[in-house]
């Protein structure tokens, strides 16, 4: 039996990871995420793996995609304004398809903002902020456990299809410490490395057999030579000018994501089976929602929770079987509305929805959402 | 012989090279060739080819990653050495090469320089030199001569530029040395030496682009600029015996900085061990 141990989300991050395999951390020190880097620094050397502290967030991403392409899982981690600095990194890896981790724990911007508080500012620059268009997977946590299982899962998502995933956390969650039992690494499904090309005969590095869109990715240094580039490439690797085969790419790349969806998209809902309101949330709001539904559950109001726990993509199909129950929906998020245009796109108008955001750095309260509801006369 | 060392260091598929006529980067490119192959074929060395891994940014320099048949990797710019740093890092057996650019390593990517200099990281860094942005057309680089002419300095360049051998030796590089395309046999032996070099190494090598920079400044051709180059950069043997007034407006080529310093990868290995040998008690 595992015991019983007090730890804040950022440590959950790292132990996360570490239970994932990865062996290499680069970063760079921001609050609130800090403790990621302190952690991987005094547990990566105790099973093996590595830790450096970069210069920059831009150099520490670059590192990432260098470790990853060399065979070892990496990870790092910052805030909204090393975020920004890695975001021409981040196309890198999902152009050069290299799979790794970037956890982003939140804090209220813009700029240097309030660096110690709370926010959720982040969510449209997870999906956009690189330039061009590509695929984003990105997951976010509520609790300190749910924190070290979803990192496991987000390296098994990077690795399955060859992309970074953004794990996207929040002061409130980085911060939040518990008591968490975490599990023995050995029962954990942990997605290895498909160590070799496609079908032996094709040594084309980015060689997609037919029917799959992922391609076999090989670690430099054991004995295939190949040339990895962040233009638009073929199947062996190299640059091309040719815009047929560089508008495959693209498209293949989107789809990854999108054509999975299902494997990729996971939500928690509660006491929605008879809901006629839905608030929405996700990572750090949770709670405070969930505390307000159990409110307003005891007044005999019939509200439930639909929290993305897959962010990006977002739940498109999980929120839609949910339209024809639901009177309204609340979307409480700590910004200025950013999942509610997406909120807003998947009802289409047919559902009134509701919003609840702050931009100040403090917490949204149950009471406020409670408020909030009366107001929209649940 | 170099027809050889093309068919078996290049990739032939991808050439012709994108470099112009008179372009100084494929004489380093087949410096960084030969250099490779002797170190491959001397046994004594123990270093496999696939443990070869070529980095480049963006720019003129950093298209030589895709011509040269190793591990290669093209990244983004001025990155290079950032992602070299994490390469070096998964993998510590791996001989990371970094192909770069004045402008891509010193002046976006100055950052990585100096900081992969302070750590002593094994990595080795050549550096294509030739004083201009050529990729986008002639703008002025950080080692462009106070006072040339560049696309974005039409009337003459007011910053004062960069030494980078001095910069990376000032910064900490246990191995730092300056080469030029003249002197190509010379360059190749300081290339052998900074690869074979345990710590962080860079080579300064000087191109000519009489293309954007010779055209622009009244250099003439490419023939010009190397008898420049011959006439201007001095071997350090034959350096160290000249008289001052000989020495103005002369500079070395050759190894300006050579130290012993602990590697950063040798390092962290004696951490982990230690790490674990207190787990174990």
């Amino acid at each position: 039996m595992s015991k019983a141990v007090l730890m804040q989300g950022n440590e959950a991050a790292v132990e996360g990871a570490i239970a994932a395999g990865m062996r290499i951390f680069a970063g760079y020190p921001i609050t609130p995420s800090t403790e990621i880097a302190e952690q991987s620094a005094l547990r990566l050397p105790q099973v093996g793996g590595r830790f450096i502290q970069m210069e920059d967030e831009i150099s520490s991403i670059a590192a990432v995609l260098g470790a990853s392409v060399a065979g070892v899982k990496a990870m790092t981690a910052t805030s909204g304004p090393g975020f920004s600095l890695m975001q021409e990194n981040l196309g890198y890896g999902a152009m050069a398809e290299i799979p790794c981790v970037i956890v982003d724990v939140q804090r209220a911007g813009p700029s240097t903002g309030l660096p110690t508080s709370p926010a959720q500012g982040d969510y449209m620059q997870a999906r956009w902020g690189t330039h061009g268009d590509h695929p984003v997977i990105a997951l976010s946590p509520s609790s300190v456990l749910e924190t070290f299982y979803l990192m496991v899962r987000a390296f098994n998502l990077s690795e399955k299809y060859r992309t970074p995933v953004i794990f996207l956390m929040d002061e409130i969650v980085g911060h939040m410490r518990e008591g968490v039992e975490l599990p023995n690494p050995s029962s954990l499904i942990i997605n290895h490395r498909r160590p070799s090309f496609h079908d032996g005969a094709n040594k084309q590095c980015y060689y997609v057999p037919e029917g799959q869109l992922v391609p076999a990715m090989k670690p430099f240094g054991r004995g295939e030579r190949y040339n990895i580039t962040g233009l638009a490439h073929d199947e062996s690797g190299f640059p091309t000018n040719n815009t047929q085969v560089a508008g495959k790419l693209v498209s293949r790349l989107l789809a990854k994501v999108e054509e999975h969806t299902d494997d990729i998209v996971r939500v928690e809902e509660y006491a929605m089976d008879d809901a006629e309101t839905a608030v929405v949330c996700f990572g750090g709001t949770t709670r405070a929602v969930m505390s307000a539904i159990l409110e307003a559950r005891a007044a005999g109001k019939k509200v439930g929770m639909f929290r993305p726990i897959t962010v990006w993509p977002f739940p498109e199909q999980q929120l839609k079987a949910r339209l024809p129950q639901l009177k309204n929906i609340l979307m409480v998020e700590h910004n200025h509305g950013q999942m509610l245009l997406e909120v807003q796109r998947v009802t289409g108008g047919a559902t009134p929805v509701s919003f609840l955001g702050k931009v100040d750095g403090t917490v949204i309260t149950p009471a406020e959402i409670l408020a909030k509801l009366q107001e929209m006369e649940v | 012989m170099p027809s050889d060392l093309i068919h078996l260091y290049m990739r032939i598929d991808h050439l012709p090279h994108i470099w112009c006529p008179g372009c100084g980067n494929g004489v380093i490119m087949r410096d960084v060739a030969v250099a490779l192959d002797e170190i491959i074929n001397d046994t004594d060395n123990d270093i496999d080819r696939d443990d070869i891994v070529i980095v480049s940014g963006i720019g003129c320099s950093s298209r030589a990653a895709g011509y040269l048949d190793f591990n290669s990797i093209h990244t983004t710019h001025g990155r290079a050495i950032a992602f070299a740093t994490g390469i070096k890092m998964a993998n510590p057996k791996l001989h990371v090469i970094v192909l770069t650019g004045d402008g891509d390593c010193s002046a976006i990517g100055g950052n990585h320089l100096i900081h992969a200099a302070r750590r002593n990281l094994g990595l080795t860094v050549i550096c294509f030199n030739n004083d201009i942005y050529g990729m986008t057309g002639g703008q002025y680089s950080p080692t462009t001569p106070t006072g040339d002419k560049a696309t974005t300095a039409p009337y003459g360049n007011l910053d004062r530029p960069f030494d980078i051998a001095l910069l990376a030796a000032g910064a900490g590089a246990s191995f730092a040395a300056r080469g030029d395309v003249f002197h190509a046999r010379e360059t190749t032996e300081i290339i052998k030496k900074a690869i074979l070099h345990k710590g962080f190494s860079l080579v300064d090598v000087y191109s000519v682009c009489p293309t954007y920079y010779g055209r622009k400044n009244k250099k003439g051709d490419a023939v010009e600029m190397l008898k420049w180059q011959r006439d201007n950069l001095i071997p350090m043997s034959r350096f160290n015996v000249m008289t001052p007034e000989d020495m103005a407006g002369k500079k070395p080529i050759g190894i300006l900085a050579e130290n012993d310093f602990p590697e950063y990868t040798e390092e962290y290995a004696k951490l982990i061990e230690r790490c674990r040998n207190k787990n174990r008690k």
